[in-house]
């Protein structure tokens, strides 16, 4: 009799023992988590990066190679290269979330367009490009870098923001309105709440971009693993070269799984 | 809390006999004064003039067509949808003397399949309201706890799941629980059981009567199921576009003597089976078959079946809550134990005969195991009840014009 076993489950009383509860089993189950990918990644990194540090202090290498691929030197850009992308994704969420929720404001709601037309300037425009002419005007330097960096990285926050609070279920914030929840508590408790999943994607995406772009900054004297590229290919050193992009390709992967981490801790439970 | 004695003649919600409590009322009347709502984009207004007093403590069904505006008539209690013109009243104050969020947290809320927040446990969903009103923290967990407990689930299981953790029954009665948290005079429900199976729905429709029972809300439900608002409503308001009122009464005259020809094609064919909803299983007599408790002799339990001459027997914990039937033959010569297997079938005693029917059918029986407060096993009602029963009524209907009138009614809808 199916019939009674739906009744069972749906008493909730003391009848229906725990295993008889099968409507709420399917529910239980968790969103998938890539474990494979969260417990594989940092340590895949950890055993290519080891794998280059024994070849770094075993390889025959001469003067200039071991004055550019100097330990402190390499910990030094390293750090440089974190620094650039930890301060911009910081500066991209301050600036993408607040405006994101702005243009979904009823009233502000067709500024939309524009808005994310701009930002997507911001990205379509080689990174290249960017860094140099904002450098032209901003001068050389970290804060400069931090700019470009930040301008380039808005959009996918910008966007992601935008399309989860718009993807928050009409008929919840109805419940919210009709509950008496004023407007900053619906948008604090339920809108933001709900659409953290989304917009952590767009800060994962942007972690990436950052990364990566952020090797340019060496070309206006703002640091970054960038510099051992840059000496690689002037200096015909390919040792360099080649250790310059495995480990901005290794970090990337690192700020990649602390992005996953990251968007596994913020989400609210319940989702 | 204020306790009226003036029911209304044919108030078919007999007391509750295990509590010997009166009806009690905590809702406020509600009065709608011309109420017009006109969008810019139409011609016509989507509520036109409707006027409408609610009595404290009763639940009052809209239905009518989609697009009647019956809808739009209940936010506009609430103020979602604020009215082009009219006044809105409870207990005589005008709603729009409040600040809008709190006119909101004094009337309930209950939507469609729930509508509970997904990131919030149970409780904090059913705390949200006191919250706001800020209540102490201690006041609000148990506030919750005791809600869970009126509709039915049982705290300490349920109180720190997540909605997708619930099946769409057991969400809706926390949805129910969350429009009740702040204990408000009046509730509104758009379309509350909708979303969940047939089953599932009659359950929580008999919940609904006896939670309405013991707290005495001023409850408006919009449906589009006749057959909800016969079986729940105190009153029914009928509504055709514009939200021109049809009719507005109670079930049994909306039944008996639907106000024109809309209102007839509204209540449908089958207006005397409709009646089945009009009639709880407390109604009628119930059979007392032969019991046994869980743990007494096989052997005692047969011999008892033999001298009434019945083939099977109704099984009780020691709670008197049944367990189970079991048939005379599969009785064993020891000790019984619980019947494994299928979960038992059964019909709260508030339960419509409709239900009843309904669960019967589904039984191997010959009847559907009667459970009164707490669960405790009341009786079974038979398909002979049933029958004898709806023959009564039929009885009493000859010679009476809304009777007649409804006889032929059937009699045109049956050679059609």
């Amino acid at each position: 009799m199916s019939v009674s076993a739906d009744r069972a489950g749906e008493t909730g009383g003391p009848a229906p023992e725990e295993g008889v509860d099968r409507t709420a089993t399917p529910a239980r189950v968790r969103p998938k988590r890539d474990w494979g990918l969260l417990v594989g990644l940092p340590l895949f990194v950890l055993a290519t990066l080891a794998g280059w540090a024994i070849w770094r202090q075993t390889a025959g290498l001469d003067e200039i190679e071991t004055r550019a691929l100097d330990w402190a030197t390499v910990r030094e850009l390293t750090w440089e290269h974190i620094v650039l992308t930890v301060v911009s994704a910081l500066l991209v969420v301050l600036v993408a979330v607040p405006l994101g929720v702005l243009l979904t404001r009823p009233g502000v709601r067709r500024l939309t367009g524009p808005v994310v037309g701009v930002a997507n300037i911001g990205q379509a425009a080689p990174s290249i490009g960017l860094v140099v002419l904002l450098a032209m005007w901003l001068g050389f330097g970290f804060r400069t870098m931090v700019v470009a960096l930040t301008v380039y990285a808005v959009l996918p926050v910008l966007q992601n923001t935008i399309t989860g609070l718009l993807g928050v279920d009409r008929g919840l914030l109805e419940a919210a309105r009709g509950m008496g929840m004023s407007k900053g508590n619906i948008l604090l408790r339920v809108e933001l709440p709900l659409a953290v999943p989304v917009i952590m994607s767009g800060v994962r995406t942007a972690l990436i971009l950052l990364v990566g772009t952020a090797t340019f900054a060496t070309f206006i004297d703002a640091g970054g693993l960038g510099e051992l590229i840059d000496t690689g290919i002037k200096l015909f050193r390919y040792s360099i070269l080649i250790s310059g992009a495995l480990l901005v390709a290794l970090l990337a992967l690192l700020i990649d799984w602390v992005g996953r981490v990251l968007e596994a801790v913020v989400r609210p439970k319940g989702l | 809390m204020p306790e009226s004695t003036d029911r209304r003649p044919g108030d078919r919600r007999p007391d509750d006999t295990d509590t010997g409590l009166q009806r009690v009322v905590s809702g406020a009347a509600l009065t709608l004064t011309d109420v017009t709502k006109t969008y810019a984009a139409q011609k016509r207004p989507a509520v036109d003039r409707l006027s409408l007093d609610i009595p404290a403590g009763e639940i009052v069904m809209f239905v009518g067509p989609s697009g009647c505006g019956k809808t739009t008539s209940l936010k506009m209690i609430n103020r979602l949808i604020e009215p082009t013109s009219g006044t809105i009243t409870i207990d005589g104050d005008d709603i729009k003397n409040h600040d809008v969020n709190e006119l909101r947290r004094k009337i309930g809320y209950v939507i469609q399949g729930g509508s509970l927040f997904p990131h919030m446990s149970v409780a904090d969903n059913i705390g949200l309201v006191p919250g706001l009103l800020k209540w102490d923290k201690k006041r609000i967990s148990e506030r919750a706890d005791e809600l869970l407990d009126l509709v039915g689930l049982d705290p300490a299981r349920y109180r720190d799941r997540f909605p997708r953790e619930l099946s769409g029954g057991q969400q809706q009665r926390v949805g129910v629980a969350r429009g009740l948290a702040a204990d408000p005079p009046v509730v509104l429900m758009d379309e509350p059981f909708g979303a969940v199976d047939p089953i599932t729905r009659q359950r929580l429709q008999d919940e609904l009567l006896s939670i309405q029972r013991r707290l005495g809300k001023t409850i408006i439900c919009v449906t589009h199921d006749i057959d909800e608002a016969i079986k729940l409503g105190d009153r029914i308001l009928i509504l055709r576009e514009g939200a021109q009122i049809a009719q507005y009464d109670t079930p049994e005259t909306i039944l008996a003597a639907p106000a024109d020809a809309f209102v007839e094609d509204f209540v449908g064919a089958g207006s005397a089976l409709k009646q089945l909803n009009l009639a709880r299983v407390d109604d009628i007599e119930l059979r007392q078959p032969v019991t046994a408790v869980l743990g007494e002799s096989g052997a005692d339990v047969r011999a008892r079946l033999d001298a009434a001459g019945e083939t099977a027997v109704v099984l009780l914990d020691d709670r008197r809550r049944p367990v189970g039937w079991v048939f005379r033959r599969s009785l064993p010569d020891g000790p019984i134990t619980a019947p494994r297997g299928a979960e038992l079938l059964r019909v709260d005693r508030q339960a419509t005969l409709n239900d009843a029917l309904d669960t019967m059918l589904a039984s191997a029986y010959g009847g559907a195991i009667v459970t009164g407060s707490r669960d405790r096993f009341r009786g079974v009602v038979t398909f002979e009840a049933v029958t004898e029963h709806i023959r009564s009524t039929a009885r009493d209907a000859t010679g009476r014009e809304p009777g007649v009138a409804q006889a032929e009614a059937a009699a045109r809808d049956g050679g059609s």
